[in-house]
This record gives structure tokens, sequence and C-alpha cells, in this order.
């Protein structure tokens, strides 16, 4: 291959012992421009300079809650769906790896429930509330 | 005899995209990852499974420090530092944190010349990613000093609820271990890359299989989790 070949050589490449090649998906497949990457790294750098200004200015409540809640979900999609190339795969990936993680917010749910009921009986029963 | 010609040459047809695309692809009788190699499937897979060990860790922190009665230490205040006779609330944590980012970011722009081919600036970027995750730990040896010796213990502390010592140490304990792993490996193969191991074709020392430059990105699959596990960390167990 000449150096022209180049963007998409390292793809063919990596798949070359595989029956099925699909080079049609691999030409836009994980070769983005660098510019997108430091756009995305420039955001992450805002996201958590907000999520660290939400506790240096000591915001408390619902507020500190949705706002802290709102900067991780927003930073962890940018890291999953641009670094990680997430956003570029085909969705039989991006289902397999990406639904199964609900049943840990299932799990949060039963647990928050959980803890709050162990509370109360340890308010009820042992000590003073906090 | 023209269709045959298609399908004996290893060329498939279009791929349905979108839900028709899922089923087609889980349903056909043969892999259902289709553009995906094996490794990166794997990786995938893997970070998965660490996903629900973090959730784990993250969620038992979570019922201990919700179902309690004794008060929570404040981490605003426990990881503050004096600067310049001021009291910064979490600024290391600030630091690791913006530490981490970068360190994605140049394994993101390490990944992207890795299939340009440029042996010199994937190897560089790499080798800066590492330099990064060192320090970052090197921080985490830093921080967790500071706490042993202010009487943190998995057993205690002197600020209020035991189980914030046990937390503590076993969540961000478990992040820092996956932060060395990814170093060495970040540092093993950059070296690789670096002699040019994946032109060749050269066969690894431990599966004798050739090396393409698609390691690289699966590294950075493994580095970017690291990221993200830290961005969880940093909002649930730092900021709550």
């Amino acid at each position: 291959m000449t150096n022209a070949a180049l963007p998409m050589e390292g793809q063919l490449q990596a798949h070359a012992h595989d029956a099925v090649a699909v080079p049609a998906v691999h030409t836009k497949g994980q070769q983005h421009p660098i510019k997108l990457y430091l756009v995305v790294w420039g955001w992450l750098f805002v996201l958590s300079t907000c999520s660290y200004l939400v506790d240096y200015f000591g915001l408390h409540g619902y507020l500190r809650w949705s706002l802290i809640l709102l900067f991780m979900v927003l930073k962890a999609g940018l890291i999953v769906a641009v670094f990680m190339h997430m956003a570029w795969e085909r969705l039989a990936l991006a289902y397999a790896i990406l639904a199964p993680p609900i049943a840990v917010l299932v799990f949060v749910a039963i647990m928050v429930l959980e803890s709050e009921y162990t509370h109360l009986l340890r308010v009820l029963f042992f000590a003073a509330p906090s | 005899m023209a269709e045959t010609v298609l399908t004996t040459s290893g060329q498939s047809p279009a791929r349905p995209e979108g839900w028709r695309g899922i089923a087609a692809d889980w349903a056909s009788d043969q892999r259902a990852f289709k553009n995906v190699s094996w490794g990166k499937a794997m990786m995938w897979i893997f970070l998965l499974s660490d996903t629900f060990i973090f959730s784990c860790f993250l969620l038992s922190y979570m019922t201990a420090r919700m179902s309690t009665t004794v008060p929570w230490p404040n981490p605003s205040e426990v990881f503050a530092l004096n600067f310049a006779g001021k009291q910064i609330p979490l600024i290391l944590i600030a630091i690791m944190t913006f530490i981490l980012i970068s360190s994605s970011g140049t394994m993101a722009m390490a990944v992207n010349f890795g299939y340009r081919r440029d042996r010199v600036r994937t190897a560089a970027l790499m080798l800066v990613t590492a330099a990064f995750g060192a320090t970052f730990v090197g921080m985490q040896a830093f921080e967790w000093t500071k706490l042993i010796r202010e009487g943190v213990r998995p057993w205690g502390n002197p600020w209020g609820a035991e189980q914030f010592g046990s937390s503590f140490f076993m969540i961000t304990g478990f992040h820092g271990t996956h932060v060395t792993i990814g170093v060495i490996f970040l540092i093993a193969i950059a070296r690789k890359v670096l002699r040019g191991d994946f032109d060749v074709g050269r066969r690894g020392f431990f599966t004798s299989r050739k090396g393409y430059y698609e390691i690289v990105e699966i590294m950075g699959l493994y580095w970017h989790f690291v990221d993200l596990v830290w961005v969880f960390i940093f909002a649930l167990f730092y900021l709550w």
C-alpha cells in the first residue's frame, strides 16, 4: 500500500484476518479529525471545572445533586461516545454493552429503598437521628 | 453465477441499520459483532464486567452512607489542602481529575496516530499518557499517606462514620490498581509500537499472534474506561 491509503490502512490491516471485512464501515470507522478530540478534551475540562465549582461554592440540596449528576453524565457520555468511539460502532455492539448497566440502575433503586429502611430502623431503635 | 462469485469473494452485502440491524446481526448464524475484531469485542465485554465490579463498590458505599446514623465525614474538608495558609477544598482531587482527563486526551490522539501508522507520535503520546497515569497514582499515594497520618483506617476515622475509611480505601485503591496496570501495559505497547512490531507483523511473546495497530485502540478503550470510572468516583464519592 502507498502512503496515500494511510488513513484506512490500519483498520484494514487490523481486520485482514477476519473473514467478513466490511471496508465501507471502516472508512468512516475510527479515523476522526484530531480537532474533534481536542474539542471533547476541552469540554471535559470545562465540565470538570464546573463540578469542582459546585463544591467550591458549597452549593447544597437538590441543586447540588442535579448539577453533579448532570456534569457526571455529560462527561461519561462524551468519553464513551467519542473517546471510546461508541458513537461510530454498530448498534448491535453499542446496545450489548450499554444496555446491561441499566440493571445497575435498578440495583441502585433497590438499595436506596433498602438503606432508607435500615436507617429508619436504626433511628427508631438504636440512635438519635443524624 | 454472478451472485455466487460475489458471496465467495468474502464481500458481504450492506447490513441493515437500526433495530433491524440489531436483529439481523444477532440472529444470523455468524458472529454478532460484524465489524469489530474479537480483541475489541472482548475488551468491551471485560469493561462491562469491570463496570459491574465498580458499580458494586459504589453501591455498597452508597448503602453504607445512606443507612448510617453517624454523620459522614465531609469530603470537602477531609480532602482540603493547605496552600499559602488557605484551606482549598478538594484541590488535590480536582488536579487529579484534570490529569486523568488529559491522559485520556493524549490516549485518544495516540489511537488516531496509530491508525495513521505514525510510529513515533503514537509511542510518544502513549508514553505521555503513561506519565500522566503515573503522576495520578503518585498523587493518590500522597493522598493515602496524608489520610493515614491523620488517622483514617478501614475501621474508623477521627471525623465520623467508620465506613468512610473502608469505602475510601476500597474504591480508590481498586481504581488506583487499574491505573497502575494501565500504565504498565501502556509502556509495554508503546515499546512495541516504537520498535515497529505492528508494521512488520512481528509475533507477540505470549500468544505468538501478530499484533496490529488496533491494539493501540483496545489499550485506549481500557484507559478511557479508567478515566470513566474516575468520573463516577469523583462525582459520587468526593462531591456527594
